[in-house]
């Protein structure tokens, strides 16, 4: 393993493909990879080649056509959709392209919405939130709207309503994206962070080689297989 | 808590969109509630009839009277309490369009078995006493301005000329419902007028109004009445007071029908247009109903925060609609009175009302709902930017 840990996310002869009309696409052939307990994985690969895919089936947003995926020990290839969405919600943290945040709720809420899912009191789960706005620096903004943050702010919002489960695992899909160079920096510290501070382990689909950079391991992906 | 936050949250999200929608679901049960209200008080009239009142009338048509002298054989059948008689007038005052109902009856009888016509005791009595004397309605005072003690002139269209009554009372309803805007006067007055100008129509009643002792007589005491005229030069029909008024309200009963109809159709429509406005609002925030569940939120969570936006917009305008009815309700009783004497919204009117607010609500949600909770969550979440 990458950092000597055991790994928390295996992969095993995974296979993926979509229909269109009469015509099966293979977007995923063979794809077996481990990925071991707070390492910082970026998936590269040129557009199409399925590495948005493999994060969505990482994630438990997808299904696989054939293979396994077990994460800290639970094969979630094997769970149906309640007991998936139930896994996800403590088990998974998504930072999205789009920051994908409620416009009608404020920064608070947003972060505060994973928790609402778990049994934590009104100020267990208010305590969580001030520490999570906190760990990205918004403590003065959490009654903001997302429209009144910044795109860099509103991706810190995403971060912390990412982590304030405190879950196994983290994929973020383009979490830079569509942010400007200073922005997607900040960004990229602060996952950092998450990485050498807490110990969380994430996994990043970027087109972007600086962020690529900030990663202890990249995958290339061509044409639905792993390559490097 | 959440779900109510975010439901109310989102429903005025587009301010516009939102009061466009609540002010179209109003203007439907408004109309839908002020539809069904007009057809409640076509058969008011139906409803409010008194079991123990019987109505005699001519056994061809009601255009034809009878003799005055079938009064005393009434009298004396068996379970018979009280008989009135009277016609209808049919007068015009000053102008055609000013039409009110006015009778020309017993006074004395016709109170007795009218008991929802109350009268303050001195103004009865001045009416009693009074040939040229006459009652009406507050609202038909109210309408002309008329006060005790006034002169009014009517003119005849049945039984012609110009024919003067002093207004010696005005009466009130004894329930919300009762018409306040008839007019009576004294069936005297009108005989002996008619026994010097045209005497041939002299000693004829219009209708007889029986008050029988018990309900259960009244099939008996129809049959008996009906039984002493057979054979005559004017054969009667009597009948329940029910059941007279509602062979009125069955000459007008396809346009109910109609009216009924199209207080539905409203109802649909406005369906389609609210379930448009949410379709469209679903499509728009596919990809946030995908990142709920991403996060972990069922189809149950989705489904409850579109239908509970659809049916809090639906009931929002019902409300509003409800609350519209009453002053259009009022409008209508004051401005149509001669049309719609009485125009007031039943409470079952209202529950109507909200029910059909509360199932635009529900129907309009059942694509987005399907749409937003079966969302594939990686489908969903490509829609975004």
């Amino acid at each position: 393993m990458a950092n000597g840990k055991p790994p928390i996310v295996e992969i095993t002869n995974l296979a993926k493909s979509y229909r269109r009309g009469s015509q099966i696409i293979p977007v995923l052939q063979d794809i077996t990879l481990d990925i071991a307990e707070g390492e910082f994985l970026a998936l590269m690969g040129p557009s199409g080649s399925g590495k948005s895919t493999l994060l969505n089936l990482i994630a438990g947003i997808d299904k696989a056509d054939s293979g396994r995926i077990a994460i800290g020990g639970v094969d979630i290839t094997a769970l149906g959709e309640a007991e998936l969405a139930a896994w996800r919600a403590a088990n998974v943290g998504f930072i999205f392209q789009f920051y994908n945040l409620m416009p009608v709720l404020t920064a608070f809420e947003n972060v505060e919405l994973p928790l609402l899912l778990t049994p934590l009191s009104r100020k267990e789960r208010q305590e969580h939130v001030e520490m999570a706005l906190g760990l990205v620096n918004l403590s003065d903004r959490m009654d903001h709207y997302p429209s009144q943050l910044s795109g860099g702010q509103q991706q810190r919002v995403a971060i912390a309503r990412a982590v304030v489960t405190d879950p196994t695992i983290l994929v973020a899909d383009e979490p830079t994206g569509d942010l400007d160079r200073v922005s997607a920096e900040e960004i990229l510290t602060l996952m950092d962070r998450l990485v050498h501070e807490f110990g969380k382990t994430i996994v990043m689909v970027t087109h972007d080689p600086r962020a690529a950079e900030k990663a202890h391991t990249t995958k290339h992906l061509e044409k639905g297989v792993l390559t490097a | 808590m959440f779900l109510i936050k975010i439901i109310i949250r989102n429903a005025f999200r587009h301010k516009l969109r939102s009061i466009l929608t609540v002010i179209g679901v109003a203007i439907a049960i408004l109309a839908f509630g002020l539809l069904r209200t007009l057809v409640g008080l076509w058969y008011l009239g139906v409803e409010q009839s008194s079991a123990t009142r019987l109505v005699t009338r001519n056994a061809i048509s009601l255009v034809f009277s009878l003799p005055i002298s079938y009064r005393d054989r009434i009298r004396q059948v068996s379970g018979v309490k009280l008989v009135s008689w009277g016609n209808w007038f049919g007068g015009v005052y000053i102008e055609e369009k000013n039409f009110f109902a006015n009778f020309a009856v017993d006074p004395k009888t016709y109170l007795e078995l009218y008991p929802e016509f109350v009268l303050l005791p001195q103004a009865k009595d001045a009416f009693l006493h009074d040939r040229k004397g006459a009652v009406c309605g507050r609202k038909l005072a109210a309408k002309y301005g008329w006060k005790v003690g006034d002169t009014i002139t009517l003119r005849g269209t049945i039984f012609p000329g110009q024919w003067e009554f002093v207004l010696r009372g005005i009466y009130r309803g004894a329930q919300k419902s009762t018409d306040e805007t008839q007019f009576f006067f004294h069936w005297d007055y009108l005989n002996e007028t008619l026994k010097k100008a045209a005497p041939r129509r002299a000693d004829q009643a219009g209708f007889y109004m029986i008050g029988v002792t018990n309900p259960d007589l009244a099939a008996e005491v129809s049959q008996s009445v009906d039984g002493l005229f057979k054979n005559s030069l004017a054969e009667t029909l009597t009948e329940t007071e029910k059941a007279f008024q509602m062979s009125f309200v069955s000459m007008t009963e396809a346009i109910m029908i109609a009216i009924q109809v199209v207080s539905y159709v409203v109802i649909v429509i406005i369906m389609v247009v609210a379930a448009n406005t949410m379709a469209m609002t679903a499509r728009e925030r596919i990809a946030e109903y995908a990142t709920l569940k991403a996060l972990g939120f069922g189809a149950w969570h989705i489904a409850g925060i579109v239908c509970g936006e659809s049916v809090a917009i639906s009931l929002f305008g019902g409300v509003l609609g409800v609350v519209l009815t009453f002053p259009a309700a009022h409008w209508i009783e004051t401005e149509l009175s001669q049309f719609f004497p009485v125009f007031s919204v039943s409470a079952l009117t209202i529950y109507f009302d909200l029910l059909a607010a509360l199932a635009v609500g529900l129907v309009a949600a059942v694509f987005p709902v399907w749409r937003g909770s079966t969302i594939r969550i990686a489908e969903g979440l490509r829609r975004i930017g």
